[in-house]
């Protein structure tokens, strides 16, 4: 038993290691401004998951008087737990530029990590956040209280300083702190009254009420629960469990199954999920007059124990209007903490393409001739035109050019991009009638384990990692992999020849694969660079490796995440990447920092996939949370929080257009969105297990989805799309009526012989390519 | 916490939790005890389900211990290490005391880390592209993948195989033998495994041609002793294969100079074979032979080949699996065969002598039921410690016996391999059918009932049964030492009909095994049988007459009619006669055999035979002298263990 506690404090530790690290990151983040300018870069996560201001100040009135009248009455540990308690948010309301709203940030990811309790990770956290890296993350918990005590006593300018020493001692009952809101006591026995008497209010009320209403259960239940257990009330709580459990609706299956093997207060110390719920507020959606309703009841029936709860963990989002029903709640619900708050979804998303860079036609004709045999004025037509289309007409959803700094275009770039254009000519236009052929890549004798597969865009490379840890790189073509030759051999060759590129590879290392070592645990995610130079592996080791294709050899290894790094991916435009992990936070990297440039926290659970938008603006993570996030990259801010999925998502693909979003969980459905308006705008069922890949056709045309029930689906992307978006209403709102239409939008369905599909590409000219491994 | 109502989840109680403390000599209270199983359950399901994220990302269904490893660790808790292995760990029980335990066999580091032999051959990962559906149209069957063949092959691994198989079906009979060898000791055959076992699924394909099926067996022999080899899911398809040759009535069975009967009695025993060796790979293997064989069994439709390969293979499975599907089945069965054996027309000849050759499979099996069954409840009545015992030893002997192929050693390991059966069995986890165990008296009663004298097993099923333990004792011996007969020592407790007579089938018998091809088995019991019959059948029928069952349809007819055997007349005693022996004759170039066509000259004049002379003799039935030598040569028909 003691090896297991002291596992956990160990836990705990690690933890604390975690959030150093972060700090060390986001000093490193203001210090990076130049390249990307970001003034406040977590504000945005405060903004996500903190209050709303407009209630805030109130509260921070209240908690003053407060603390005032305790300090009155020496009751100086008091003062001491609540300011702990309340400071992180009253410090990230402060109007204080960029420091404080580091803090807030870091109260928000914070809140993640209370468990072990420790005040001073938090602080310690704040500190660095806003000394701009300044101060080494090796930096005592005490020397942070104390500035933390300064910042407080100075902020809450009314109260004077009190004498507060913080020690490293003193910061372990905290638990309870962080814990403390479920110390209200009631009557055990009365809880399942309470319950039970809700339950018959809520069913007795109309019939339009009742399924908004109902909402409430949840996570009413699970605070109750929680309750019971916190005051050691055991047998209580399981009658309770027992009880209600039944209730529940069925996709929150999975974290009722976590809560019912929990049954004393010392699990509570160490579980996430529990902490997701107390450290966020479930948020409801509930129209007015529902509300109303239910604000009436339980003040008549002077239910306060009910009433706290919903105050206290609950956020209801009221709005005016019709009540939603059953289905649309339906749609929404099933995330860990609610669904999304109609504020976290309003900020402007430029979701449109960058422009495409000119690219002087001469190169391209001497190409042309040089290639093809085809007539002149044939090729020349076609090309103007797909370049003149994109490059004239500026999207007026994209953003500016500039926005992100992206590298230049080498010349080798270019020249890709030639042949891209080239290859899109030749593109076949895919429609309903007129389908894609499938190849499929089937990795044999993977007795090891294929974790992750990625294709280079043109195809000609794909690469597998495996749970053995290796990486290894197959060229599917008939070209062979070389390296580049020793740097000795390297000096002897004609750098001026125009074979250059030719001469230093190394003819003797010509193979149909390469194996790349270097992680120590298996290879989660695996991505090419865009101008297929590199290739990113991220494992359970925690970290992200980069890999050079040219000589096979890592190049540089990324730690920050110190937890399994579930996956990474690289941007379109190159340059930057996106990892995320089991710490639940996603990271912007660029190659060239061995450090995070911004880092995207706010899931209360692992950051399960990560995507690049196509215009790099914005990454798109899938969490275990069962939400997904689109992030800024220019601020750090969340723009985007999509709720409906009942399961971990595992894919996430943005249409070629930038406007959609697909994202495929372990619930087996692919849901749509809309990124202009947050929405949801469809559902496509089918599927009987994990989707682990979704992929757009080269035009948007057909969605392709890859699921762990060995079938890839086609489904009809455009109609989906062009269904939703006469609805006018519904964009206002919010509130969507999804129509069932799988089965129409459901192009094929397509077996594989026992090989779950892992990964799929549409290749330049539409093919579409899948890989797996086969399970004889 | 046992009482809880919820049983969602694992749960250790708290006698477990003492148990451990004390092992590691700590001294726990009842509230301790329990306050730290419950604690040790939660951080399970914890662990439990932090483990199954990595499952889900390594995209698979299975959770791995790996996974679990994983889990700890990240929750820095040491990994627990050992259970690392890809396939399935065996999960045993022990009868005695409700023990369940994961098997545990030594490995012996040394020789692992000096091994030269280090497996090759492993196919490398490879990528492969097929086009499986042209403009989304689809093929016209899922395919996505290589069907077959998993891997291309080098081109000395091609070269090997086309060399090999050649051999092995080849005319040259030294050359296969060496063939054979190689396949059995290769280490480098991996990846030609799924070739292989291609090429003996083909038996469907050769069933006119016995000497084929026979090389082909004795190819699923090579492999299956080929300790390099990882057999795996093939398993399945070479026991089907196996399967086959037991129960399909072959086209060679036609012809009744075709000695098919051999074959059936080696695919048979090489099917327990493989079983007893392989048959952890696939879970619930050993219930699908049984469901298979039963259902052989059961259908009047299928030839009596079919029901002599379903009766031996359960024979060659263990007493158990013949106390668990012949035994029930027998009274249905028996009525049958009865009839079978009860027709005399000359158009029935044939039948009838392949009837005999049931007969005889099914008392050699019933003997040895009865023989194991009274052996085991002697066993237990010694008390747990001799059970364990036997127990290890069965494990041992049937691990150790894996790459010789040789028949286990014989009774007593037999028994405790009946353990061993009645654990998979447990392990496969859904019993054959509703099946109570029947006691052994009441067995012995009924199997009499059939056999009468036939049986070369005695057992006092009278009051004298309380003395059982001494006759237990004395089985015991006999089933080491075949020679005292069994018959010996009930005939004191009560007078059962006397086997008088005993055909004079054994100069050869004790003949050296290489000269003489003749296997003295079945041959034997048949005759026994017939003899015993002729002597004494009268009451024999009064027993099968007052033991026949309602339920049976036509059991009573045949019965009446049995009786009227033409062997009455040898009562008479006519110093010629000449009797149709139901076993096998071999001829010299074991090229087949004449079944049940040899006329002895008569014998000296059964009187004149002193009984007991004889009676000997008669446990050796079925049961082959000295099994080992015998087995190198796969001419011998019955090659049961026994």
């Amino acid at each position: 038993m003691a090896a297991v506690q002291g596992g956990l404090v160990d836990a705990d530790e690690d933890k604390d290691i975690k959030t150093e690290a972060s700090n060390d990151s986001w000093g490193n983040n203001n210090a990076n401004d130049g390249r990307l300018l970001s003034p406040s870069p977590g504000s945005s996560a405060s903004a996500g998951s903190n209050k709303s201001a407009a209630g805030a100040s109130e509260e921070q009135q209240t908690l003053l008087a407060v603390l005032q009248f305790l300090r009155k009455n020496k009751l100086t540990e008091s003062v001491e737990i609540l300011r702990r308690e309340a400071g992180l948010p009253e410090d990230s309301l402060e109007p204080k530029g960029a420091e404080s709203s580091g803090a807030g940030s870091g109260g928000a990811s914070g809140g993640v990590d209370l468990e072990g309790g420790d005040a001073s990770s938090l602080l310690s956290r704040v500190t660095a956040s806003s000394t701009a890296g300044a101060q080494a993350p090796t930096k005592g918990p005490i020397q942070s209280a104390a500035w933390l005590t300064d910042k407080l006593s100075h902020h809450s300018a009314s109260c004077p300083t009190a004498k507060l020493t913080h020690s490293a001692g003193e910061d372990q009952p905290d638990v309870n702190v962080v814990l403390s809101a479920y110390s209200q006591q009631g009557d055990p026995a009365l809880y399942e009254v309470y319950y039970s008497g809700l339950k018959r209010f809520i069913e007795s009320v109309l019939d339009c009420h009742r399924a908004e209403l109902s909402q409430v259960f949840y996570p009413l239940f699970v605070h109750m629960y929680l309750e019971l257990v916190y005051n050691n009330h055991e047998s209580e709580a399981k009658a309770f469990f027992e009880k209600f459990s039944g209730d529940q609706e069925c996709y929150y299956e999975d974290d009722l199954r976590v809560l019912s093997s929990l049954t004393k207060k010392e699990h509570m110390r160490g579980n996430e999920t529990l902490l997701d719920f107390r450290t966020s507020k479930f948020v409801l959606r509930i129209s007015r007059d529902s509300y109303q309703l239910l604000k009436r009841h339980l003040q008549e029936r002077q239910n306060n124990q009910i009433w706290n709860i919903i105050q206290e963990h609950l956020y209801i989002d009221i709005f005016d209007g019709m009540p939603r029903s059953k289905s649309q709640i339906d749609a929404m619900s099933g995330s860990l903490a609610g669904e999304a708050k109609r504020e976290a979804n309003k900020a402007k998303v430029y979701y449109g393409l960058l422009k495409e860079p000119e690219i002087e036609l001469p190169l391209d004709d001497e190409d042309e001739e040089a290639e093809n045999e085809e007539g002149k004025p044939k090729k020349k037509k076609p090309k103007k035109d797909s370049l003149g289309s994109k490059s004239k007409k500026q999207d007026p959803n994209a953003p500016s050019q500039n926005r992100i700094p992206l590298p230049e275009l080498k010349d080798s770039d270019k020249l890709d991009k030639i042949m891209y254009m080239k290859e899109a000519t030749k593109r076949i236009r895919l429609g309903p009638d007129n389908l894609p052929s499938i190849c499929f890549y089937s990795f044999l004798n993977a007795y090891q384990g294929l974790t992750a597969v990625d294709f280079t865009d043109d195809s000609s490379l794909i690469a597998g990692g495996f749970a053995d840890s290796t990486v290894r790189v197959w060229s599917v073509t008939p070209k062979k992999l070389r390296k580049v030759k020793s740097a000795a051999d390297l000096n002897l060759i004609d750098k001026e020849s125009d074979d250059v590129l030719e001469r230093i590879m190394d003819e003797k290392t010509a193979s149909e694969s390469k194996i790349l070592c270097g992680h120590s645990g298996p290879v989660y995610g695996i991505s090419f660079s865009p101008d297929r130079n590199y290739l990113l592996s991220s494992s359970e080791d925690g970290t992200v490796r980069l890999w050079s294709l040219q000589t096979f050899t890592c190049l540089v290894g990324y730690k920050g995440h110190n937890y399994p790094v579930w996956d990474t991916q690289f941007s379109p435009h190159g340059y930057y990447f996106v990892s995320g992990g089991h710490d639940r936070v996603a990271r912007l990297w660029a190659t060239d920092h061995y450090q995070p440039l911004r880092m995207f926290s706010g899931h209360l659970a692992d950051v399960t996939c990560t995507r690049f938008h196509p215009n790099s603006n914005y990454v798109a993570t899938g969490s275990s949370d069962r939400t997904i996030r689109l992030w800024d990259v220019l601020n750090g801010n969340c723009v985007r929080i999509f709720t409906g999925h009942k399961g971990p998502i595992h894919a996430l693909a943005f249409s070629p257009n930038g406007k959609f979003l697909a994202s495929g969980a372990t619930d087996g459905r692919v849901l749509l969105w809309d990124i202009g308006h947050g929405l949801m705008v469809g559902e496509l069922k089918g599927h009987t297990d994990t989707i682990y890949s979704l992929r757009f056709s080269r035009d948007g045309e057909i969605l392709a989805s890859g699921s762990m029930d060995n079938t890839v689906r086609l489904w009809d992307a455009t109609k989906a799309f062009d269904d939703l978006e006469t609805d006018d209403f519904t964009a206002a709102t919010g509130h969507i009526h999804l129509q069932d239409n799988s089965q129409e939008l459901l192009l094929g369905t397509y077996m594989t012989k026992s090989t779950p599909v892992i990964h799929l590409h549409f290749t330049r000219r539409n093919l579409l390519l899948a890989a797996g491994a086969y399970n004889p | 916490m046992a009482d809880r109502e919820e049983r969602r989840f694992a749960e250790i109680s708290r006698e477990s939790v003492k148990f451990m403390a004390e092992s590691t000599g700590v001294e726990l209270g009842d509230d301790v005890a329990g306050l730290l199983a419950e604690d040790v359950c939660y951080r399970l399901r914890e662990a439990t389900q932090s483990s199954s994220q990595f499952m889900r990302h390594a995209k698979r269904r299975k959770l791995t211990v790996e996974d679990f490893n994983r889990a700890l660790h990240w929750s820095n808790v040491e990994a627990i290490c050992g259970y690392g292995a890809q396939d399935t760990l065996p999960f045993r029980s022990a009868k005695e005391g409700e023990l369940f335990f994961i098997e545990d066999r030594d490995i012996n580091l040394v020789e692992l880390a000096l091994a030269t032999n280090i497996p090759k051959g492993c196919a490398e990962t490879m990528v492969r592209v097929n086009v499986s559906y042209m403009d989304g149209k689809g093929n016209l069957e899922p395919q996505g993948t290589v069907p077959s063949a998993v891997q291309s092959l080098s081109d000395d691994l091609l070269k090997y195989y086309q060399q090999i198989t050649r051999a092995i079906l080849g005319e040259d009979p030294h050359l296969m033998k060496v063939a054979l060898l190689d396949l059995q000791s290769n280490a480098k055959i991996a990846a030609l495994l799924p070739y292989f076992v291609y090429v003996i699924s083909g038996v469907k394909s050769v069933s006119h041609d016995l000497e084929q099926l026979n090389r082909l067996l004795h190819m699923v022999k090579s492999l299956v002793q080929n300790p390099y080899l990882y057999l795996g899911s093939y398993i399945r398809s070479l026991v089907s294969s196996v399967m086959y040759c037991i129960l399909e009535p072959l086209a060679a069975s036609i012809n009744p100079l075709n000695d098919h009967w051999t074959l059936r009695d080696y695919a048979a025993l090489l099917l327990s074979h493989i079983f007893w060796t392989h048959g952890d790979l696939v879970s619930g293997l050993y219930h699908q032979i049984l469901v298979s064989l039963q259902k052989v069994l059961s259908d009047p439709v299928r030839p009596l080949c079919s029901h002599y390969g379903a009766v031996v293979g359960l024979h060659a499975l263990g007493w158990k699996a013949v106390e668990r599907v012949l035994f029930p089945h027998l009274p249905a069965y028996w009525a049958n065969l009865q009839a079978v054996l009860d027709d005399y027309s000359v158009s029935n000849a044939q039948v009838k002598a392949d009837g005999h050759k049931v007969y005889g499979a099914i008392l050699v099996a019933v003997e040895r039921l009865l023989k194991m069954k009274a052996l085991s409840l002697s066993q237990q009545s010694d008390g747990g410690s001799s059970g364990q015992t036997g127990f290890a030893g069965g494990s041992i002997c049937y691990r150790v016996s894996s790459p010789g192929l040789s028949p286990p050693p014989e009774p007593l390991s037999e028994a405790t391999l009946g353990i061993a059966s009645h654990l998979q069995a447990g392990g496969a986890g859904c019993p054959l059918e509703e099946w109570t165990p029947v006691p052994l008296p009441a067995m012995y009663c009924e199997l009499y009932s059939f056999f009468g004298d036939s049986l070369a097993v005695r057992f006092s099923t009278g009051p004298g049964f309380s003395s059982y333990s001494a006759l237990k004792s004395s089985q015991l011996s006999d089933a080491r030492k075949e020679p005292p007969g069994p018959t010996s020592n009930p005939d004191t407790t009560r007078k059962m009909p006397q086997l008088t007579a005993n055909l004079n089938i054994s100069p050869r018998h004790d003949g050296s095994p290489r000269t003489d091809p003749t296997p003295p088995s079945l041959a034997a019991t048949g005759s026994g049988r017939s003899l015993t019959r002729s002597c004494s059948s009268s009451s024999s029928v009064q027993r099968s007459r007052s033991s026949s069952r309602s339920g049976q349809r036509s059991a009573g007819l045949s019965r009446d009619v049995f009786p009227k055997a033409r062997f009455t007349s040898s009562q008479t005693g006519p110093p010629a006669f000449s009797f149709l022996i139901g076993g096998r004759q071999m001829g010299l170039r074991c090229q087949g055999r004449r079944p049940f066509q040899t006329n002895f000259a008569p014998t000296p004049p059964l009187s004149a035979v002193p009984p007991r002379a004889y009676a000997h003799k008669l446990p050796v039935i079925g049961r082959v002298g000295k099994p080992v030598r015998r087995w190198a040569c796969s001419h011998y028909s019955l090659h049961l263990p026994l």
